[in-house]
């Protein structure tokens, strides 16, 4: 019993089918709890009213938005090193996923910055360095489509995205350095003492977590369609051979 | 190897076009600038380094295109694959090519062009310097996205999509060593972390390209 077990297509699907369901209703109702406690039982903020239950998306999908490109540079490794398809697919079936939860954290963030800092942007390292995360994951969906042979893909993007990987902390830094900027600092962790105030931060939580089991979610059902694509291609080719 | 980089400089030497493009696209977005923004020379003087290094960073891209696609055209990039050279040693001689016959000339350009700018006598040192630095690690990556996209038909505008969030950090770095060396700051973090990038570009990313083709070539 080892984890490559899974990556046979067949078991993958096999298992990852049956937890499926458990998946799709512990998110939905993790994400639908976390967000009505975050918007009606949670009292106004001080100094930002209202505007501030918007972390509740917010923090969620840039959490995702960064950990989904993590993911696909461990599935990328996983398929250059030990050429495993369920694992390249499941990149790439990560990808839009990712690129989706980048987009919702820049919207979010536009909409709460706009009554907060008086502009929908500025160009704020942890603004800016989303935004190259964005192209990072447009070049890496772009260079799928463009490549008719799926292993030939799967490796030219593999790569990309470990060169893209070490480039794309690079940025973080080096915006960093460029501005300094209005975003405030993380709003958890673990070693520090002024985190977001309890009432915020339990809603936060429960929306994080329903935010990362959806993300499992779509990623098993969307690796699901890319191996069972790949099955029907392969099927309709044998036929054009018999024929 | 130096035979092979005297093939590539010969032949963007003599097919003509390839060799002054980027040159001639440094100048123009530098003459166009002061005719969008206005010609006060103050702004002009505050935004010369910025615009100087976006011009040469766009210039190096424009050529990118021709790096590795003529070689794949007529066949003599399976050439190179099979000769005794190791293919990152090829790369890195395509790199190094492209970086004589793009990168240098704009180094070179650029004080002239910065005086057009109006930049500040004391930022023309450091330009070049940031310019030299840099524009090494601009050539390394490009050939990274043109071996990334070599056997596409359409890969030019897929290649400046990869290529744009990878030159950021060059980018940024280039452009505050040559704004602060300008302004008479100190230079010395921005100057390291690009001189780092660079090195660090030339040594590793050769073997990315090198990967990357060998996929290309299969």
């Amino acid at each position: 019993m080892s984890i490559w077990e899974y990556a046979n297509p067949k078991k993958f699907l096999a298992t990852t089918e049956k937890v499926m369901p458990a998946l799709w209703v512990s998110s939905a109702v993790l994400i639908a709890a976390g967000l009505i406690w975050g918007f009606f039982f949670t009292p106004d903020d001080y100094r930002q009213g209202s505007t501030v239950k918007i972390i509740f998306l917010h923090v969620p999908s840039a959490l995702m938005a960064i950990n989904a490109w993590f993911m696909m540079l461990v599935t990328s490794l996983v398929w250059v090193i030990r050429r495993h398809h369920v694992s390249a697919l499941a990149a790439r079936a990560a990808a839009p996923v990712g690129i989706v939860m980048t987009v919702i954290a820049l919207i979010t963030g536009a909409i709460w910055g706009q009554p907060m800092w008086g502009t929908w942007w500025a160009w704020d390292p942890r603004l800016t360095s989303f935004l190259v995360l964005f192209l990072f994951y447009l070049g890496y969906i772009a260079l799928w489509e463009a490549i008719d042979n799926p292993d030939t893909a799967a490796d030219l993007t593999s790569i990309l995205c470990l060169v893209g990987s070490v480039f794309a902390v690079l940025s973080r830094y080096a915006v960093n350095f460029w501005n300094q900027g209005l975003h405030q600092g993380a709003s958890l962790s673990l070693d520090k003492k002024e985190n977001v105030a309890d009432a915020f931060s339990n809603p936060l939580y429960v929306c994080m977590a329903g935010f990362v089991l959806l993300f499992i979610a779509l990623v098993f059902y969307r690796t699901g369609t890319e191996i069972r694509a790949r099955r029907i291609k392969a099927l309709m080719a044998r036929e054009r051979l018999e024929a | 190897m130096i035979a092979l980089l005297m093939r590539d400089l010969k032949l963007a030497f003599r097919a003509g076009g390839g060799f002054g493009l980027g040159l001639a696209f440094f100048l123009i977005v530098t003459v166009m600038v002061p005719f969008s923004v206005g010609p006060q020379s103050e702004l002009l003087a505050r935004i010369a380094p910025g615009v100087l290094w976006l011009g040469a960073l766009l210039a190096c891209l424009l050529s990118l295109d021709r790096l590795l696609a003529l070689d794949w055209e007529d066949g003599s990039l399976d050439l190179l694959a099979t000769a005794p050279l190791p293919l990152e040693s090829t790369v890195t001689i395509k790199a190094l090519a492209h970086w004589i016959t793009t990168g240098l000339p704009l180094v070179m350009a650029a004080p002239v062009l910065g005086l057009l700018l109006s930049l500040p006598v004391s930022g023309f040192l450091w330009l070049v310097v940031s310019l030299l630095l840099g524009t090494p690690a601009l050539s390394v990556i490009g050939t990274f996205g043109a071996a990334l996209t070599v056997g596409l038909k359409r890969g030019g505008l897929l290649m400046s999509l990869l290529v744009m969030p990878l030159y950021v950090p060059t980018l940024i770095f280039g452009s505050e060593v040559a704004r602060r060396g300008a302004e008479g700051m100190t230079v010395q973090t921005p100057l390291l972390m690009l001189a780092g990038i660079s090195a660090a570009s030339i040594a590793l990313l050769p073997f990315a390209s090198a990967a990357v083709l060998r996929v290309n070539l299969r």
